[in-house]
């Protein structure tokens, strides 16, 4: 039994006592992989970048209020298709609202849209992967079915008839986007399921008598996890990318919220003359999916070389 | 036929019908009154009730799909509102449009794209990896529509080097007769050669925008491919016995990741399909993808279930297709 045996004021006894090539404990162990995993990370300079530019993002989105000069909706039909200038730091749109803030407040929305379809579909995907995976026979072939045709779709296709039959917004698109967007991590849980249902321990455990569920919660899921993560940070782009699509064809978060696909769609006719309109949000989208590129790249290197 | 390719029929068969049962449901689903699309909210109540009837929508929901699956096996999509014609005369109208932006695309792509992911790999590491790598990095974080304004911007207005949205230009409008339904095509098939130059022209820019996008896909894939079979030891071998460079990596290396490499592409052309929605909005392109968008906007609703169905199967075959010539190409799968 180990006690943290560290204060706040001595690092190197945290750095040795997580290095140690003998932990005393399993969580020991645990954070000491953690840890190298972290330091491994931290070497590749493209993926700190992405890493440290998704915190700047997701804080950016956080603080809008506190950061944001103007509110996003006020209108001044006197200052519209402004160029960037000291009061409107990235200039106005048509109906004179200032870009700066709008993007910010965009961010909330995009972000938040991006964050609540992960939340949706990456316990989704684990739960019918690893079932499928598990329990074989009937129940695998007829979820890899309904897997079948859901990725039988090109998302976008699918998002936008979903989103058709709900009526445009935010909501019906993070629900569009997350049936579209589950059936890959179903696919990565279910293959990471069948190597590890093979594997001494899960048949230790299921001789001390644990139940099927109990093995696939507490042991099989788990391990699932990295891949899973790995994946859902590659993914993070696509669903950026598929939200700004719908919000692009109008069918997205819908005018006076900013969001950045929307933001483009309403002020795309600017762009011959005020070209700066449209394109800042562009920007935007793809700084954001940029980002979450390099981070996934990263990610995957430290967690999960395997995979493509 | 052998028990494992009746199995792989029967799945796309279930695929197929799946695919059915999703866009029937979502046609269900929506909240707009079907009968209120077609006649207005001001019509006498026995003209709903008899427009409800003849819709079929007094019965069961399984009976309606039933009547549904029957028509459908007729060719018959139902009609458009927004065109007032038969959706399926409308798709095969729109298509021929989107196949041509597509498929040019798709051959600008491979074109470009294999052959970048082939040397970035025989050269990994280098400047011209790099290079390769944040090409198909930002072409796979830049949401297609924002390029294609930033493109209409430079080129269309700034430069006046392309000519702008649309298939061809006002003049040369109705005088190229159908024939394939893809204007480059059909003016070259009739000699129209003002008419073809003005039609590629208009091509140009969304195929080459489109084809970006599919070519920083297939090159990122063929590199890793090729970094992976590179590390085989019968390219050793191959090295060992003397063979030259280019026959190693042509012959030996990209011989043996041919087969992946099709999944990869069919994949990347069904993707141009997603693609073509947006583009060809950007574009005033007349499409496929136009077609649905405008749809969605007129929430007409058997068009839109039309198209993403059509869509849909399109992916489905494409997937069948790049399936069987991975087994052709590549004797170690199956």
């Amino acid at each position: 039994m180990s006690t943290y045996p560290v204060t706040a004021d001595s690092p190197a006894p945290l750095r040795s006592w997580l290095l140690t090539d003998s932990p005393d404990s399993r969580r020991q162990a645990a954070w000491g992989g953690a840890y190298r995993r972290w330091l491994q990370f931290r070497r590749n300079r493209l993926a700190m970048t992405g890493f440290v530019t998704v915190v700047l993002l997701i804080l950016a989105a956080l603080a809008a209020p506190l950061l944001a000069t103007h509110a996003p909706g006020a209108q001044d039909l006197a200052r519209r298709l402004e160029p960037p200038s000291t009061a409107h730091w990235l200039g106005t749109d048509e109906l004179g609202r200032d870009l700066y803030s709008r993007l910010l407040y965009g961010g909330r929305v995009t972000l938040g849209m991006v964050v609540s379809v992960v939340l949706l579909v990456a316990p989704i995907g684990l739960a019918v992967g690893t079932v499928a995976g598990y329990a074989g026979g009937l129940a695998d072939r007829i979820l890899m079915r309904i897997t079948d045709v859901f990725l039988a779709f090109p998302r976008l296709v699918l998002a936008l008839a979903f989103v058709a039959a709900l009526r445009p917004g935010v909501t019906s698109a993070v629900i569009a986007i997350a049936l579209t967007a589950w059936p890959p991590f179903a696919l990565l849980a279910r293959a990471e399921t069948l190597a590890i249902r093979k594997t001494d321990y899960i048949a230790a455990a299921r001789l001390t008598g644990a139940s099927p569920a109990r093995i696939v919660l507490r042991h099989i899921a788990p391990l699932c996890l990295s891949s899973l993560i790995v994946r859902v940070a590659l993914d993070m782009s696509g669903i950026i990318m598929t939200a700004a699509g719908l919000g692009f064809l109008g069918m997205g978060a819908q005018s006076p919220m900013p969001e950045w696909g929307t933001m483009i769609a309403t002020t795309r006719g600017y762009i011959l003359d005020q070209w700066w309109v449209p394109t800042i949000p562009g920007i935007a989208i793809l700084v954001a999916s940029l980002a979450f590129n390099l981070l996934g790249d990263g990610l995957r290197d430290v967690l999960d070389p395997k995979q493509e | 036929m052998t028990s494992a390719s009746l199995s792989r029929l029967t799945g796309v068969a279930m695929t197929l019908f799946g695919l059915i049962l999703v866009t029937f449901l979502i046609g269900r689903a929506m909240p707009i009154d079907p009968v209120m699309a077609i006649v207005g909210d001001r019509a006498p109540p026995d003209v709903v009730a008899r427009i409800r009837l003849e819709l079929g929508l007094d019965r069961s929901l399984v009976e309606q799909f039933w009547i549904y699956l029957q028509h459908l096996l007729q060719g018959d999509l139902g009609k458009s509102v927004m065109t007032g014609q038969p959706v399926t005369r409308d798709i095969l109208q729109f298509f021929p449009a989107t196949l041509e932006l597509a498929t040019s695309a798709m051959l600008i792509a491979v074109v470009i794209g294999v052959p970048l992911g082939v040397l970035a790999a025989a050269r990994q590491g280098s400047l011209f990896d790099n290079i390769v790598r944040v090409i198909s990095l930002i072409g796979q974080s830049l949401p297609v529509f924002v390029l294609a304004l930033i493109c209409l911007l430079v080129f269309y207005v700034k430069l006046d080097f392309a000519p702008g949205t649309g298939q061809q230009d006002v003049i040369f409008q109705g005088m190229v007769p159908t024939i394939t339904g893809m204007v480059v095509v059909d003016a070259a098939l009739d000699g129209q050669w003002d008419a073809f130059w003005d039609a590629l022209a208009h091509l140009a820019m969304p195929a080459l925008l489109l084809a970006y996008f599919s070519l920083s896909v297939i090159a990122r894939m063929t590199r890793t491919f090729m970094l992976d079979a590179l590390s085989g030891e019968y390219i050793i071998t191959a090295r060992a016995k003397g063979l030259s460079g280019p026959r190693v990596l042509w012959r030996h290396a990209f011989g043996n990741i041919a087969g992946r490499l099709m999944t990869v592409l069919a994949l990347t052309y069904a993707g141009l399909l997603e693609g073509a929605v947006l583009t060809e909005t950007v574009f005033s392109w007349p499409g496929l993808g136009l077609y649905l968008t405008r749809s969605l906007l007129n929430a007409d609703m058997n068009a839109v279930l039309g198209a993403t169905l059509v869509i849909g199967a399109i992916y489905v075959g494409l997937n069948l297709l790049a399936d069987s010539l991975q087994r052709r190409l590549d004797p170690r799968v199956d």
